[in-house]
């Protein structure tokens, strides 16, 4: 099984080489319609050997042997190669796993695939957390990519829980919708086109997933953000979808100047090099100064803000929308706007001791999470369009996660990422199925309504979807969102003592109910249909995803069950916490060694109190919709000028559109850039041609005594030219240019000589 | 056979094309088409040449200079024949040799007003044996001959075939340059007699360039410093490459770009940092500075044109600041930089310029706000612009991004004796103005080819796709930019040890 994970790089090998074939022969020999034939077999491939991959690295976890490095290629980690045989002792004196024969070693790397040479030597005494925490051994191949300097850089897997997790997620919903859009995008003037990039999409993320090394993740990063501006602009013809692609590119660039400071500040703190391994051992063991981290990691949540839709750098990710509801499922909810997230739990020691997330009450990861979840969450009241609500839901959700690595809950944001993933692909792809009834639109205020009856299939898998986002025990997104309320540490034991967080998260909570109690109204109940045309529901091709995505929902929190729940009932153990054993790190790569690192536990208190504040939002919607028993909230902005001026605030969403497009991009498109080009004109190019007009003049006036113009004769040549023979350029060039030749080596070695005589 | 090439091989590379010119001169100007196939030969055979030197050259010395020839040549003032390759040389040989065919190819059926293709195609010939022999000549005379012999030609290619303002570009671009060269040459000169050194060759006057004042060396580099700088070039040194590039015919615009602006850079490599790496020290931080002015500045004049072909020119001012940036940092990390991104941006911008002038061909006109839809009317054409504004604006898996991206890393941590305040400051600025490229070449993008066709073109058959004749000329450079792009250690593995030769003497 361990072929799996020393041949990770297959899985984004293979929609790679889907985008190739489609677009060589896609259109040529499969014709208009076909592209699917081609990328979906091979993403399904691609998904069973995520599938194998996730299991090997279960057997892996299960199995260990050697010490946390003993599967780290020696190229690919500077650690490695450093320490060779010497790994350091604290790692060597753990005792054997509770179950597992195998014992641990000391020595690292000098096998290739582990299992064979390991030596082995009999550990210290046992004790009770080794028992359950033994090191996770991250399975590290790659081979050269260029040489410069002393340095020889490569390219390659890091293949470990975090990696597996979402090789899953993404395959899983990349196939599902590849398999939606053969209906959905059906007969759409660029087909073709869009299976190319919706598999050059998977492979890119893939490709990130799996980095090796901080370069290597950039790549993939940006790779993922072109596939992202493709297809927001598929249909390109109209300007609003265009400028939507545009927003999204030079905003996420704008967050990009961060990934490039962050990653380059940590090569030069790592001593020199992209690894990850390298990086946060070197983080983790203190070996780079706090300076470093802290400067690192600041520019690092740039990046996150760009790319995982956080405040203030959000704004792009509603606009993002313009594109195929298939493609906001995929890129713009379930993987890409993940990234961020994933890229913070990649290097989790940077932040964790950059930020100094132990024993803290805030910090700026916490900060730019909390701020999102709220007033994320608060745009989506306003909108009329189905899937800008779920955009900004989803930039709300990315907050929650944002929040959890800035609490110190790893593991609840890697869960919540999971679930996430899954409900709101759900949802997305039930909201691509409403406007496929309803002739295309998305406004569910004005053309949806009453369509619960038509559609039962994509009603039920989004009410599901619903209750999950909203945190309704016991579907996915309660037990995700619990985690990371609990992880807060704010009423029990945490990281650290988060109550900012909290109060935000739970306020977020409220409002992530309401509104979309308020999309169920709009969109299934609210009369009788008001759209175009006879709704009918979607074909099977459409409704299958979405009823597998919502039994998901209901049933994969089932792989992180807490170790005690409410009334101090303590499921069996071998049932519990799966997830964080097989994903969260253990070893010297990751702070789970800190003194600090605690894992909050449930708490009671905590979940009863989401669950109120879920089921309060889920109340408020149902007596506001349904019973229109909160009459002097109806109209309100009516009524009152201060609740005017706070929707006002709103539905310009915060104004933020107006300061980047209409301020800053004005400014720097228009006068500013005006102003250079002027400078250009004017003041460089005036003193330019003064001096050559000046320099003709005086040239004129000199050589006309000499000789006949030597400077008019080229000009005038050229014009000779235009209309001669080459035998008159050839008569031109040796005729006057050899006397201008030897003037000029005469007078440069004068002036030469007289340089020579003053300076030297 | 190989003996001879072994001896001779760089002779033949660099004279082969003049030999053609002169067969062509032979021929009567009617027969054009005899005249198009002679020159493409011609260069076939030089670019042949140059594979087998590929082929041929020994990557495990490539810090060595390699096919050397060394044979007396101008007595009297101590100038010997020398000329060699090595790792830094050879990416920008190969390159050269490269273009030259693509453009003659392109030249086939796209001979510009007024006609002429005899004259046309001498010129493109000479310009080659100037633009070859100034990156093997390894004698600071014999560098300077061909630097100059460059300068004639494409003074000719504006001035008689380009733009409507073709008469003050062309003057500009040779008075400018001349002015710079007249610089230079006072500098060799200089050099020369200061170091008391026993001939011109690069390699002698490196190795007793110690001796000389550090006020000498100081105005020595300045000397290059405005020379290369002007051909670079940086700012504020500009002002001519707008023009030349907006007035120039297609093929020329694509030569300028893709390898003329490179011999300013590589003499700063070579002649500047190679023979005076003291003096380069007092000078990089001035380089770094006008380099990351270039870059923003460059870019903002980008986002102040109205005409496709002089944002494209612009957008050079931006690209070389960072293989100035590069360069400035004096370190393995940035060289290497520089010598990549040389190399990037001239397939990249190259490749732009092409496209700028099929263009033009189609819609006659390259006024922004005219165009649009390219999408529609030439699907692929469309497509090949957008992978390479995306290739430009350094996106990471296309060639643009080695040449960018490690020239901002080389910044965090320049030569020891350089001001690292100062050089961090650039890397943050220079990070700052991938954003602006990003802005002006994908609105350059979305106002070219997104969108539908203007009312004025809507029904235009003029507007055909990419023809054959194009995508021959074309497809070599798309290719090298994705290869580039993904295997970096395709050209980092060549320049490496030759760039590390000379960081080793500048302290990076």
């Amino acid at each position: 099984m361990d072929w799996f994970l020393t041949h990770a790089w297959i899985i984004p090998a293979l929609p790679a080489l889907g985008f190739v074939l489609i677009l060589l022969f896609g259109k040529r020999f499969l014709g208009p319609t076909r592209a699917h034939w081609i990328g979906v077999p091979l993403i399904a491939v691609a998904f069973v050997l995520s599938i194998c991959t996730g299991v090997a690295w279960i057997q892996h976890t299960n199995d260990p042997h050697g010490g946390p490095l003993a599967d780290v290629q020696e190229e690919c980690s500077r650690t490695v190669q450093a320490t060779g045989s010497e790994e350091p002792a604290e790692h060597a004196d753990e005792g054997p796993t509770e179950g597992h024969a195998a014992a641990r070693g000391r020595s690292v790397a000098q096998e290739d695939h582990g299992t064979e040479a390991t030596t082995t030597q009999e550990g210290g005494e046992e004790h009770a957390e080794a028992e359950k925490h033994h090191d996770t051994q991250p399975v590290v191949r790659c081979v050269s990519w260029f040489d410069t300097g002393d340095h020889s850089f490569t390219i390659g897997t890091l293949v470990d829980g975090q990696a597996v997790m979402l090789l899953f997620v993404v395959t899983l919903i990349s196939l599902l919708v590849h398999l939606y859009s053969t209906d959905y995008v059906n007969g759409d003037r660029r087909y073709t086109h869009y299976y190319a990039f919706l598999s050059l999409f998977t492979s890119s993320m893939l490709f990130f997933v799996l980095a090796e090394n901080t370069l290597q993740m950039m790549v993939g990063w940006e790779l993922v953000g072109v596939c992202s501006f493709a297809l927001i602009g598929h249909w390109w013809e109209e300007k609003p979808n265009s400028d939507a692609a545009l927003k999204a590119f030079i905003t996420n660039r704008v967050g990009d100047v961060g990934l490039i400071v962050g990653v380059i500040v940590l090569f030069f703190g790592a001593g020199q090099s992209f690894s990850i391994i390298d990086i946060n051992i070197g983080a983790n063991e203190g070996l780079m100064n706090h300076t470093v981290l802290l400067v690192a990691s600041c520019c690092l949540i740039t990046a996150v803000m760009s790319k995982s839709g956080q405040f203030v750098l959000h704004t792009w990710l509603p606009d993002a929308m313009a594109g195929p509801t298939p493609v906001s499922a995929l890129i713009h909810a379930a993987t890409m706007v993940v990234a961020g997230i994933y890229m913070v739990g990649r290097l989790y020691p940077v932040f964790f001791e950059g930020l100094a997330i132990g024993g803290s009450s805030i910090n700026l990861l916490a900060l730019v999470g909390g701020v999102t979840a709220v007033f994320g969450a608060l745009l989506a009241f306003v909108q009329k369009d189905i899937k800008k609500v779920l955009a900004y839901s989803t930039v709300s959700q990315l907050g929650f996660m944002v929040t959890a690595l800035g609490v110190g809950a790893w593991t609840a944001a890697m869960f919540h990422l999971f679930t996430h993933a899954m409900f709101k692909a759900c949802l997305f792809l039930g909201a691509g199925s409403l406007s496929h009834a309803s002739h295309h639109s998305f406004n569910m205020v004005d053309d949806m309504g009453g369509l619960r009856r038509v559609m039962p299939r994509t009603y039920w898998t989004y009410l599901i979807g619903t209750l999950a986002l909203a945190g309704i025990i016991p579907f996915a997104g309660f037990w995700s969102k619990d985690e990371i309320l609990a992880g807060t540490g704010s009423a029990n034991e945490g990281v650290g003592n988060y109550h900012f967080a909290l109060v935000m998260l739970l306020i977020g909570a409220f409002c992530t109910a309401a509104y979309m109690t308020r999309t169920i109204w709009y969109a299934f109940y609210n009369g009788e249909y008001k759209g175009h045309g006879h709704p009918h529901e979607s074909g099977p091709v459409i409704t299958w995803p979405l009823i597998v995505l919502a039994a998901l929902t209901c049933v994969i929190w089932l792989v992180n069950i807490p170790t005690k729940f409410f009334f101090d009932w303590r499921p069996p153990e071998s049932f519990t916490l799966k997830f964080e054993h097989y994903v969260e790190p253990v070893g010297p790569f990751f702070p789970g060694s800190s003194d600090n690192f605690t894992h909050a536990e449930f708490n009671g208190w905590i979940a009863a109190l989401s669950l109120l504040v879920a089921g309060g939002g889920l109340l408020a919607g149902y007596l506001f919709y349904w019973k229109r028993a909160l009459k002097p909230l109806e109209n309100l902005a009516e009524k009152s000028r201060l609740a005017a001026f706070f929707k006002n605030i709103l539905v310009n969403k915060y104004y933020f559109d107006w300061l980047y497009t209409d301020v800053i991009v004005h400014a720097v498109k228009k006068p500013i850039a005006a102003a250079a080009y002027w400078f250009n004109q004017k003041v460089l190019d005036g003193v330019v041609d003064g001096a050559g007009k000046t320099a003709v003049a005086s040239g004129r006036f000199v050589y006309d005594k000499i000789d006949q113009g030597v400077i008019d004769g080229v000009v005038n040549g050229t014009a000779v030219v235009a209309t001669e023979s080459g035998g008159e350029l050839r008569r031109t060039q040796t005729g006057r240019v050899q006397q201008y030749a030897a003037l000029f080596f005469a007078a440069a070695a004068i002036l030469a000589g007289i340089f020579v005589l003053v300076i030297g | 056979m190989n003996d001879f090439l072994h001896d001779w091989g760089l002779a033949v590379i660099t004279f082969l094309p003049l030999v053609g010119a002169l067969v062509m001169l032979l021929i009567p100007k009617t027969e054009e088409q005899t005249h198009k196939l002679v020159a493409l030969g011609t260069s076939l055979a030089a670019f042949a040449v140059g594979i087998w030197i590929l082929f041929e050259f020994n990557y495990d010395a490539a810090e060595r200079m390699q096919f050397t020839i060394d044979r007396s040549w101008i007595e009297l003032i101590n100038s010997r024949f020398i000329m060699g390759v090595d790792g830094i040389s050879l990416p920008l040989v190969v390159l050269t040799l490269l273009i030259v065919p693509l453009c003659l190819i392109y030249s086939l059926n796209h001979i510009p007003e007024p006609g002429n293709p005899k004259a046309f195609l001498i010129l493109i010939l000479i310009l080659e044996t100037g633009m070859v022999g100034s990156f093997v000549a390894q004698d600071l005379i014999l560098f300077f001959v061909f630097f100059e012999v460059v300068l004639l030609p494409m003074y000719f290619m504006i001035g008689v075939w380009g733009g409507e303002q073709r008469q003050y570009a062309s003057i500009k671009f040779f008075l400018y340059t001349l002015f710079g060269s007249a610089l230079m040459i006072v500098s060799f000169l200089a050099l020369y007699w200061l170091t008391g050194a026993d001939s011109f060759g690069m390699a002698d006057l490196a190795a007793s360039s110690g001796g000389i004042s550090s006020t000498a060396g100081f105005l020595i580099f300045g000397g290059m410093f405005i020379g290369f700088g002007i051909k670079v070039p940086i700012f504020p040194f500009h002002t001519w490459l707008p023009d030349a590039h907006t007035q120039a015919p297609t093929v020329g615009s694509v030569i300028l770009a893709a390898v003329l602006l490179k011999l300013g850079t590589y003499g700063f490599v070579r002649i500047g940092i190679g023979i005076l790496p003291d003096p380069a020290h007092d000078w990089a931080p001035i380089i770094a500075i006008v380099a990351t002015i270039g870059i923003i500045y460059g870019a903002l004049g980008c986002l102040a044109q109205t005409d496709m072909k002089r944002l494209i020119a612009f957008s050079s001012v931006a690209h070389m600041g960072f293989v100035m940036l590069g360069i400035a940092t004096l370190t393995d990390y940035g060289i290497n930089a520089a010598v990549f991104g040389m190399v990037a941006h001239g397939l990249i911008t190259g490749m732009l310029f092409f496209l700028a002038g099929s263009m033009k061909d189609r819609y006659h006109t390259l006024e922004i706000k005219r165009l649009g839809g390219l999408l529609v009317q030439a699907p692929r054409m469309g497509w090949i612009l957008g992978f390479c504004a995306m290739a430009s604006l350094g996106l990471p898996g296309l060639a643009g991004f080695w040449g960018e991206f490690p020239a901002i890393l080389a910044a965090y941590q320049p030569a020891e004796g350089l001001s690292e305040t100062l050089f961090r400051t650039c890397m943050v600025i220079a990070a700052l103005g991938t954003v602006l490229a990003a802005g002006y070449l994908l609105w350059l993008l979305q106002r070219t080819a997104f969108g539908t066709p203007k009312e004025e073109f809507e029904n235009n058959s003029h507007v055909s796709d990419v023809s054959p004749t194009e995508w021959t000329a074309w497809l070599p450079l798309l290719v090298l930019i994705l290869i580039l792009g993904f295997l970096p250690g395709l050209m980092f593995d060549v320049t490496n040890p030759a760039v590390q030769a000379i960081s080793s003497v500048t302290g990076g």
